[in-house]
């Protein structure tokens, strides 16, 4: 049952399987040093593992609310931890420098939907195992376009933030990516269906923020609404119209933390179907989705076979 | 502890399951166990959403040997598989607990419930049907009223004995998160209800309403860093309960003090070790169940390494704390990856409080004697245990040399768990369940 390899124990617990890609940028082994490199390493592993349990959404069942709670604490633990020793920063430095800049979106209903678990055992091992596995969710989902989710990648916060942009992917078994800065402020963001995320952009311009954004983005991640983000969202009347019979009340924590997806609003097939008559208006208003216009110009002619 | 280690094993298992642990149905799962308050029935509830009742017999003067066996009384589908399409998720027919009502009249009453419903059942015994209606005949077709020329009444006429389960309350709609307990008040009229944020207090009369006694629900759910585990009555007072948390904290509540308990009376916690603290701290801290003791005077909690028993009146460190499998905390993180390390192990009395007992891996549970302070790991298998055969207690090999009959920690089957155990009232007969399987162990009589 235990995995049967090199095993090392911990200064005071466990013992940890090592990390088999080992991708350490320069710059954050100069802070390490001041580590034990091994036991940061464990972290770093530990932390790895910690976001992919959060991550593998079941798909028909409603996850363990407690098992969600221990793993979002862990993580907070370890990112504290991290904080402290300035590992963090150059982290997630060094994540934004490899991540390629543009406004995206995630629908963390696809996320979840589309997560290959073998696609992520295949990024996890490297430290910064975010941009792996980011890249993962966006290649699956131009593979998986037959279903029309076309939203399924991060909100980057460019170019004011680069910090934030890095640890923005992390989509959580409910999370959405934007809006996690609220907890900060009054925390009435993330409760509105169709929020922006300029105000997302804007909160993320300092710095010093990050440690406790990528903590509220945990939480975020973890318990925050799903919804499907849009990037500069003038209200799209056939979107509109297709809220305006729900009961405002589905945006309720209560009744969509449970929930793995944002059904209620929007279904998988909903979403195609308000795409495919509405793709080129809702999306053309966003001037900083061209890559992803590109995709979805594909997806639809896909769809509609024309 | 002489009477624990000369225990006969009887195995019993309803009829329907497919038997070897090895290739099970997921349905066959065994989820929960409970004696009621006699001793006389045990139940089960499986991941099929089935409870099976089974019966003591009664003790025949001519078979000595075969004392008061149990077998299967009735067997009925408690809860199914639902779809919730608002969220477009299943809701599971797993059944979580069981809980049995003391006894009033010659029917037996329980509480069962899967993540979201609570109901209550009657099970009662049929004997006697009633014979020779007026209005329609033997087969039960309709007779022409114009041949009816006289009328005779209806006889009652013994029958085989058949018992039916039928549910009486359906309590719904009340939880947004997942059940994972109930408890039924000392003044058996009403229960409580738990989920990870709530615990909702009913009347088991009335159904289309319950009342919210505990919210830990943060107004911001980013904020959410803890969640209820389990909740229970205090057996004899009934206005207090006590619920556990993932932080490893009780609270005793007082249901006079507010109408909303969220302000506990009492709060027991014990402060951590800084020595051991690992990443890995707070999740086996974290209580998976807590249970009164019969006569009211402490509470026992269990977490993933150890079984607690607190005294009421302190507050601050529990009164006996018994290390179930400390050789597993090396492996805390191999634990954590295969996720082991959130399985919820239950606890659980003997009738007099001195003995406790919970379960581990590979098939072992564990029973402390806390007033000889003995201790002894038992195994659960067919392999190992003939019927009527004692059984033997087992050691794990933490390190070094391993001796013949013991078992080293890394050839433990970490998939066979005892997760639920239950110890009649007043006697020593256990009832364990491992995976599809359920072991009924008697104390041996000379």
């Amino acid at each position: 049952m235990f995995p049967k390899g090199t095993k090392r124990k911990f200064s005071d617990s466990g013992e940890e399987p090592v990390p088999s890609g080992d991708q350490v940028p320069a710059a954050s082994t100069a802070a390490a040093r001041t580590l034990s490199s091994s036991y940061s390493l464990q972290r770093q592993s530990l932390l790895d593992m910690s976001l992919i349990k959060l991550q593998l959404c079941h798909m028909l069942v409603e996850p363990n609310l407690c098992r969600s709670v221990l793993i979002a604490n862990t993580v907070r633990q370890i990112q504290e931890e991290m904080t402290q020793d300035g590992t963090w920063q150059i982290m997630t430095q060094a994540l934004a420098a490899a991540q390629c800049p543009a406004d995206r979106l995630v629908a963390t209903e696809v996320l979840c939907r589309q997560t290959d678990p073998a696609v992520q055992a295949s990024q996890s091992p490297k430290p910064f195992s975010v941009v792996g596995l980011e890249e993962g969710y966006h290649t699956e989902e131009v593979v998986m376009e037959g279903d029309g989710e076309t939203e399924v990648t991060m909100s980057t916060l460019s170019p004011v933030s680069p910090q934030l942009s890095s640890t923005s992917y992390l989509a959580g078994p409910f999370g959405m990516g934007p809006c996690w800065e609220e907890e900060e402020e009054d925390g009435d963001c993330e409760e509105d269906e169709e929020e922006d995320s300029e105000e997302c952009v804007s909160e993320g311009e300092e710095a010093e923020r990050d440690h406790l954004s990528a903590d509220s983005r945990t939480g975020e991640q973890v318990f925050g609404t799903f919804e499907i983000k849009h990037p500069a969202p003038p209200p799209d009347p056939a979107l509109e119209e297709l809220f305006s019979d729900v009961d405002p009340s589905y945006y309720d924590l209560d009744t969509v933390l449970t929930g793995m997806q944002s059904a209620p609003k929007m279904g998988p097939y909903d979403l195609l179907e308000s795409l495919s008559s509405h793709a080129p208006t809702a999306l053309s208003s966003s001037t900083s989705c061209r890559s992803d216009l590109n995709e979805l110009d594909h997806i639809m002619e896909i769809i509609v076979g024309s | 502890m002489k009477c624990f280690s000369r225990y006969l094993p009887y195995l019993f298992r309803p009829p329907s399951t497919i038997l070897s642990s090895t290739c099970h149905t997921e349905a066959d799962i065994i989820s929960t166990v409970e004696f009621n308050s006699s001793g006389e029935l045990l139940a089960t509830g499986d991941k099929g959403g089935r409870v099976v009742v089974f019966q003591r017999e009664q003790e025949s003067k001519s078979q000595p040997q075969r004392r008061g066996e149990y077998n299967v009384y009735s067997t009925f589908q408690s809860h199914e598989p639902e779809f919730d399409y608002l969220k477009s998720l299943e809701i599971e027919e797993k059944i979580n607990k069981i809980k049995w009502l003391p006894q009033q009249n010659a029917a037996y009453f329980l509480l069962s419930t899967n993540d979201k419903t609570v109901k209550l059942w009657k099970i009662s015994e049929r004997d006697k049907r009633p014979e020779g209606y007026n209005l329609k005949d033997e087969d039960g077709r309709i007779r022409n009223p114009s041949t009816i020329t006289s009328l005779r009444v209806p006889v009652l006429q013994p029958m085989d004995l058949m018992v039916e389960a039928t549910a009486r309350r359906v309590f719904s709609n009340a939880h947004t998160y997942h059940i994972n307990s109930i408890s039924v008040n000392s003044d058996l009229q009403t229960f409580i209800s738990t989920d990870d944020l709530r615990v909702n207090l009913w009347n088991l009369e009335i159904t289309d309403r319950s009342f919210n006694i505990v919210d830990i629900k943060p107004a911001n759910m980013e904020e959410l860093t803890e969640v209820i585990t389990s909740a229970e009555f205090h057996p004899q007072q009934c206005h207090t309960f006590a619920y556990s948390s993932s932080k490893g904290s009780i609270r005793l509540c007082d249901m006079r003090q507010a109408a909303l308990c969220d302000k506990h009376c009492k709060y027991f916690e014990e402060p951590e070790d800084p020595s051991t603290r690992s990443f890995f701290s707070e999740i086996i801290s974290s209580i998976s169940d807590v249970k009164f003791s019969h006569n009211g005077r402490y509470l026992m909690t269990r977490d993933y390494l150890t079984v607690k028993v607190w005294d009421l009146q302190m507050e601050n460190k529990p009164l006996e704390t018994y290390q179930v499998h400390d050789y597993l905390r090396g492996k805390l993180c191999s634990l954590y990856e295969n996720d082991c390390i959130f399985d919820k192990f239950e606890c659980v009395w003997n009738g007099s409080d001195s003995v406790i007992m919970t379960g581990s891996y590979n098939n072992f549970f564990r029973m402390f004697d806390r007033n000889t302070k003995r201790d002894v790991t038992l195994e659960a298998s067919r392999e190992n245990s003939k019927p009527r055969a004692i059984l033997k207690p087992r050691k794990v090999c933490v390190g070094g040399k391993r001796r013949k009959d013991e078992i080293s920690v890394d050839s433990l089957d970490f998939s066979k768990k005892i997760l639920h155990t239950t110890w009649h009232p007043h006697e020593n007969i256990i009832a364990v369940a491992a995976t599809n399987n359920l072991y009924i162990f008697q104390d041996k009589v000379n």
